[in-house]
């Protein structure tokens, strides 16, 4: 699982950070896109990976960690997907925006000279 | 005043927060074109929160050195529910912020509020992002507020639309965005080495981190402090901030001349308290890059300050030069000059907003002049067409009340507007008399007598680069502004006199009026300042502090109180 999951995380980054520097808008929010979804899941990854973890209080459960799922980075990718989604609408609207004022879609606003 | 502070104290902590909040969520709630009633109640606001944020000063400068206000929002158990914090730093913070804030708010309530449906709202989440970054005490809310700060300055970037707005709003997002991501993977991987995100419960884990994970661990600080660093503009992450803060509207681009401090602040805050002499194997970490970084933005910034004649393009380099300063001098972790680098920070901040709302007033009272001589890249910076409009038909669009809201033009404009030119020179550029001044003085006194090695070594001719660069940076500001100040103010031009506004006027005026009363009572400010350095060295205040602070008893947690841990002081 530990080599599935590196390797989601690896791949994810890689292409979001390739797209990310790509000339198009439309390859710049995929490769945001991209990479937040690789950031997420490395989040996840930091509350270290269990198989069949409870993960609410049950009853006649110890109450440790070693016996639950850890929420802490739970709450924080649902925060950062929550942040990640909101942004991605907003470049958006500045994508068609651009798009708009310079009629290309140049993350500078001009065609390329090829 | 302390009497009121120590009164309203445990939550005076969240009203900076909660002000601007609730403020947004009214302003949300009225007509999008009631302009006035809107600047009024966003006016009211700037003014409350500039009066909380002194309370909060006057308290956490009267106690001794180590005085914490610790608050638990949530009243949860320490290491498990948020926190805010409040200490002389954040509160010196929150005050600088606060009249920056304030000041633009009273410039762009002139005219640039018009200029788009959300400007008042915007203003108050970008308020509340900036006091929220300021007292936050965990990772986790640093990140949020962080946020909140960034959306709100994408909105403020953007008002006014145009062309250049939005292409340089673009990268900026696009920047901030990927900041966003580095700022959540180091958070990650800090929580996964120390299994905390409390930034006092970190600092102090972090001596007990094993020798295996203790390279994951910095690797988890030095991702995190990528991302402040490209807030914070250290060179090479710098290159979005000029043309971004150039193109974005004055009132926004003044307040923006704060989001910068943030960085600076967090990255004060961490390396003083997660990297002190107590941090075991990991004391000092990351200083050095803070210095060779901060020495390559001062230069940076310096030169690039000679690349442009445009006043907006110059206060960004400005932005630049003060920031590259501060990280230098904090680099090398040394009380005095961490003392000195907090008096050299608020002067230098407000010192740029000022001039960041001067730019704006020299470009519109040259903007005939300016349209021949620009450089291909100030191309486009016209008015964008909502204000176009208000500006045509502007004496028959005003009813009575706008007028008496926006004053009326002061004649001797043009002098007016040259004084105020020379206070900002002084500032950005750190000559007597005024405050910057006293900054950069205190800097190079503490930096010059460890300097009087003997011998050329090489490591001691290193250490003479920082205070010549802080001295040449200041020369580079002076040439690059008396040059423009010449072409703008000298240059003999057929037109008529500039419209200056009162209101528009008065808070350039204020904030350079700040800056003298901060060198005149230089000697208070900068005890203050001492203060809040030596408590800053001694991290240990601030843990015990924090790790201490007990939720108030409730009915429902009263039981789970007495039965875990030490009984909860009423």
């Amino acid at each position: 699982m530990e080599i599935v999951l590196a390797c989601a995380i690896g791949v994810l980054t890689a292409c979001g950070v390739w797209l990310l520097l790509r000339p198009r808008t439309y390859q710049v929010i995929m490769g945001l896109s991209l990479l937040g979804y690789g950031v997420n899941l490395f989040i996840f990854s930091m509350g270290r990976l269990a198989l069949d973890s409870e993960p609410v209080l049950a009853p006649g459960v110890p109450t440790d960690l070693a016996h639950y799922t850890d929420p802490m980075p739970q709450a924080l990718v649902l925060t950062a997907i929550v942040i990640g989604f909101a942004m991605t609408a907003l470049f958006l609207v500045v994508l068609l925006a651009q798009r708009g004022f310079f009629g290309n879609d140049h993350v500078d606003g001009r065609e390329d000279a090829e | 005043m302390r009497a009121l502070a120590q009164a309203l104290m445990p939550h005076l902590i969240i009203a900076p927060i909660l002000l601007p909040l609730l403020t947004a969520c009214l302003l949300l709630l009225l007509d999008g074109r009631r302009h006035r009633i809107r600047g009024m109640i966003g006016l009211a606001a700037a003014l409350a929160n500039l009066v909380i944020a002194a309370l909060l000063l006057s308290w956490a400068g009267s106690g001794h050195p180590t005085a914490y206000g610790v608050y638990l929002p949530s009243n949860w158990d320490m290491p498990f529910g948020i926190v805010l914090v409040a200490d002389r730093l954040s509160a010196l913070l929150l005050l600088t912020a606060a009249i920056v804030a304030l000041m633009a708010l009273l410039f762009a309530v002139a005219r640039w509020h018009k200029a788009g449906a959300h400007f008042h709202p915007l203003f108050q989440i970008q308020i509340m992002g900036l006091n929220g970054a300021f007292l936050t005490g965990d990772l986790f809310n640093l990140f949020v507020f962080f946020e909140v700060m960034l959306a709100a300055s994408y909105g403020l970037l953007l008002h006014g639309s145009g062309p250049s707005r939005v292409r340089t709003g673009l990268h900026y997002l696009a920047i901030n965005l990927v900041a966003s991501s580095l700022f959540l993977i180091g958070a990650a991987l800090i929580y996964g080495v120390t299994g905390t995100l409390n930034m006092a419960d970190i600092a102090a884990r972090i001596p007990q981190v094993a020798t295996s994970d203790r390279a994951l661990l910095h690797a988890g600080f030095a991702v995190l402090g990528v991302a402040f660093l490209a807030k914070a503009a250290m060179w090479p992450l710098n290159f979005w901030l000029v043309p971004a803060y150039a193109a974005a509207s004055a009132p926004a681009a003044a307040i923006f001349a704060l989001l910068t401090k943030v960085g600076v602040y967090v990255l004060l805050r961490f390396s003083t308290l997660m990297f002190s002499e107590q941090a075991g194997a990991s004391a000092g970490f990351g200083s050095d890059w803070l210095l060779w970084g901060g020495t390559a933005t001062l230069a940076a910034g310096a030169f690039g300050m000679f690349s442009t004649q445009r006043p907006g393009r110059l206060a960004g380099f400005a932005v630049i030069v003060s920031s590259g300063t501060l990280l230098a001098v904090l680099g090398l972790a040394r009380p005095e000059l961490t003392a000195g680098a907090l008096y050299y920070l608020p002067s230098s901040t407000l010192g740029v907003a000022a001039f960041f709302l001067l730019a704006e007033l020299m470009e519109r009272s040259r903007s005939a002049d300016v349209a021949g001589a620009r450089a291909p890249e100030d191309e486009e910076d016209h008015l964008p067409f909502p204000l176009a409009e208000l500006e045509l038909d502007k004496d028959v669009n005003l009813d009575e009340d706008e007028e008496m809201l926006i004053g009326h033009a002061i004649p001797a404009a043009t002098a007016l507007l040259g004084l105020a030119f020379i206070c900002c020179t002084l500032l950005v550029a750190g000559l007597p008399p005024l405050s910057s001044f006293i900054g950069k003085f205190v800097l190079l006194t503490a930096l010059v007598p460890g300097l009087s090695a003997d011998t050329l070594h090489v490591e001691s001719l290193l250490t003479w680069v920082l205070p010549v660069l802080i001295v040449v940076s200041g020369l580079c500001a002076l040439v690059a502004l008396s040059r423009v100040g010449i072409r703008f103010f000298w240059t003999p031009v057929d037109r008529e006199a500039p419209l200056l506004r009162v209101v528009e006027f008065v808070p350039i005026a204020l904030l350079v009026t700040v800056c003298i009363v901060m060198s005149v009572r230089a000697e208070p400010v900068m005890r203050y300042a001492t203060a809040t350095a030596e408590a800053l060295y001694h991290p240990a205040g601030y843990i015990d502090a924090v790790l201490s602070a007990r939720p108030r008893p409730t009915p429902t947690n009263a039981e789970r109180l007495g039965l875990q841990g030490p009984e909860a002081t009423p």
